[in-house]
């Protein structure tokens, strides 16, 4: 059989992956550098048997999503910075309420309107922390085209599997660059579907985790009647106000995604082996890390790449593991600030130095610029 | 015989959270009776609410049920319609909820005709807050947030319904309460958006600061100021200040509903 081999723009790799996961909703609200993915769901859905929707802004569009999933479809909502401040509340919702669905966020600069049509990666500490409150967070950060495919198939199977939000934080460049792919065949990825109660109707707790930490879920309409909400809520969904069991539930919520990092965090380890340096990199920056890595190593210097396709839960370990084996230092470059470098610094644990190399004037961290500091480590 | 509302309360709910003389609760019962007179059963019937007294509802009743977030039920509710038209989808909140945080969702749901039945439970403040204003509330009316009184117009939440696209609109009272049993089966009948805006008291968070002490005299108040469509079609404005109509104020059988709509428009004939 020939493959199925295409030049793909970022963003409709995305759309592609999520109609592979079996993506049957998508509701969004314009925003650039997200909008390409809107417009392929919108024209592809129907052919697949899904609905798309443009709804009046991003809180009612990440409503839409939560409620399209919990009747059973699984559901994609697209945006970039302002509208992803606004789906904040209702992302909180969807991780207290545990209905598994995927947002995209197009990353650009900020704040505000920042520069909508050039890339940032300055949304990482708002993936994890935007929704007010302790929750879950699960954010996947592809840095090709062929992994905005693959990642996002991955974040509709790890959503279903925790019954929770997943966030994929790509940015402008590789949402908008186009590379060759080959779409995998039907069955090639593993498809991952929400696992359903075996119960009785009247049996059925719809957060029962006496199983496990992912209770199993109903879909409105088949039959197993429950109450759904952002309260803080018992076994059974309805409100609670005693202490030990918003205490156990809370705790609950976190755990089943911590507690499962060998599952959820993948990170790709690039000449590490013998790495005396190493560069911890993630989405576009990943791309300008690579070369580098490349580049020093003709010269002799043996740089090497841990490159995040999870950023949340934050791959501790892995960096762990080289701080511990006595590398010179750890960089990170991203398009901000300095976010994920704190959390580098934090897994690290003082064993190596980490440094921080930050671009946000809207272009991208060069190969050179990576290259020359890590060569002075 | 009295009826029995057993069936759709869930075991173990009750008692509700609603002070006592709420008219919240006679809500409740015209809508379960409405529901019963509908031949639906529990299992293809969603109930979604936002926050506030009124959102509380859902809580109670043995349907598929969702206590979303602040002015977003109707969100939630447009994607559960979406996703499985089969369902009959229920939205419900205060006045607060659907028509100041909520008011944009408000607006574009009726815009769209998607058929999903509102119930705006409209006591002219926020109770669940504690008695602050709400783009309800008389002029004039004191509210804690108000303590002058209130300043601002009032939202006319049928008449914007209606203004927005809403196909089938209604107002009633929690006086009114075999009317409004008979109207919400109406608006559940209806193919398309519908709207039932129903006045009720709040004396906990309205009443008391505003001359309408117990909560009989808030029933006699909303007696005493309805005023049925059919005859206020024929009242003069002044003839109508302070009062409101009630009953059924707009019916629209014609235009297409948006799910089927849709469904035509992308090839997606059979519905899934
Ligand atoms: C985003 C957000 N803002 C504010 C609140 C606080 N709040 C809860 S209920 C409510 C208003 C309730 O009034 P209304 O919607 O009229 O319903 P009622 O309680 O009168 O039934 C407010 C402001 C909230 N829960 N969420
Ligand atoms: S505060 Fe008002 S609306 Fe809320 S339960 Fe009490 S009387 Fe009803």
């Amino acid at each position: 059989m020939s493959k199925d081999k295409r030049f793909l723009q970022g963003n409709d790799a995305v759309a592609l992956g999520a109609l592979y996961a079996g993506c049957r909703f998508f509701a969004g609200y314009p925003i650039t550098p997200s909008t390409e993915v809107a417009e392929k769901l919108a024209a592809m859905l129907p052919k697949a048997g899904g609905r798309f929707i443009q709804m009046e802004d991003e809180i009612a569009a990440m409503a839409a999503v939560i409620g399209a999933s919990l009747a059973g479809r699984k559901s994609l909502t697209a945006t970039s910075g302002p509208g992803m401040s606004l789906k904040m509340e209702n992302l909180g919702f969807g991780c207290m309420a545990e209905v598994p669905c995927v947002i995209l966020n197009v990353m650009r600069g900020g704040p505000s309107t920042g520069t909508p049509t050039g890339p940032g990666q300055s949304d990482i500490m708002q993936a994890k922390w935007g929704p007010h409150g302790d929750h879950p967070c699960i954010a996947l950060t592809p840095s090709t085209v062929a992994e905005q495919f693959t990642e996002t198939v991955r974040a509709f199977n790890l959503s279903e599997k925790y019954r929770t939000p997943v966030i994929i934080l790509t940015d402008e460049i590789i949402g908008h660059m186009r590379e060759a792919v080959e779409i995998p065949a039907e069955g090639e990825l593993e498809v991952i579907d929400r696992v359903k109660p075996d119960c009785a109707p009247e049996d059925y707790l719809p957060y029962d985790s006496s199983k496990g930490d992912v209770p199993p879920m109903a879909n409105f309409g088949e039959g197993y009647r429950y109450h759904v909400t952002g309260l803080n809520h018992d076994a059974s969904g309805f409100p609670t106000a005693k202490p030990s069991i918003i205490d156990s539930e809370e705790r609950r919520l976190v755990r089943k995604v911590e507690a499962n990092y060998d599952d959820i965090v993948k990170v790709e380890e690039f000449m590490c082996g013998d790495a005396d340096r190493i560069v911890f990199a993630f989405g576009s920056s990943a791309r300008s890390a690579k070369d580098a890595v490349l580049a020093l190593r003709e010269k002799g210097v043996k740089a090497g790449l841990l490159k995040a396709l999870t950023i949340w839960p934050f791959p501790e370990r892995h960096i762990k593991k080289y701080a511990d084996g006595g590398v010179k230092g750890i960089l990170v470059p991203e398009l901000n600030l300095g976010q994920a470098v704190c959390e580098t610094e934090r897994a690290a644990g003082g064993k190596c130095p980490v440094e921080g190399l930050f671009r946000v004037d809207s272009e991208a961290i060069l190969p050179s610029q990576i290259s020359g500091t890590l060569e002075r480590f | 015989m009295a009826y029995d509302y057993a069936k759709f309360i869930r075991p173990g709910r009750l008692p509700h959270i609603w002070c006592p003389g709420c008219g919240y609760g006679i809500i409740m019962k015209s809508m379960l009776r409405a529901i019963d007179s509908t031949g639906w059963s529990k299992d293809e019937i969603v109930l979604a609410s936002g926050i506030g007294c009124a959102s509380r509802l859902p809580g109670y009743v043995d349907f598929n049920t969702i206590h979303t977030t602040h002015g977003r039920s109707l969100g939630f509710a447009t994607g559960i319609k979406l996703a499985n038209p089969a369902l009959k989808v229920i939205a419900m909140g205060g006045d607060g909820d659907m028509s100041a945080i909520g008011g944009n969702h408000f607006i574009h749901a009726c815009r769209r005709n998607i058929d999903i039945t509102v119930l705006v439970f409209n006591n002219y403040i926020y109770g669940m807050t504690g008695g602050q204003y709400s783009p309800t509330t008389p002029m004039g009316a004191k509210a804690t947030t108000a303590p002058y009184g209130m300043i601002e117009p009032s939202f006319d939440i049928a008449r914007l319904a209606v203004a927005a696209g809403a196909t089938f609109v209604g107002r009633t009272t929690s006086y009114h309460a075999v009317p409004m049993e008979k109207l919400i089966l109406q608006a559940l009948n209806h193919k398309g958006l519908s709207v039932v805006e129903i006045m009720a008291g709040c004396p906990t968070g309205y009443g008391r600061r505003n001359g309408q002490k117990a909560a009989s005299d808030m029933l006699i108040w909303e007696k005493e100021h309805a005023v049925p469509y059919e005859k206020a079609k024929n009242m003069t404005e002044a003839e109508m200040a302070g009062k409101f109509a009630i009953g059924v104020i707009y019916k629209d059988e014609s235009r297409p509903e948006y799910v089927e709509s849709y469904d035509r428009a992308v090839g997606l004939s059979k519905r899934g």
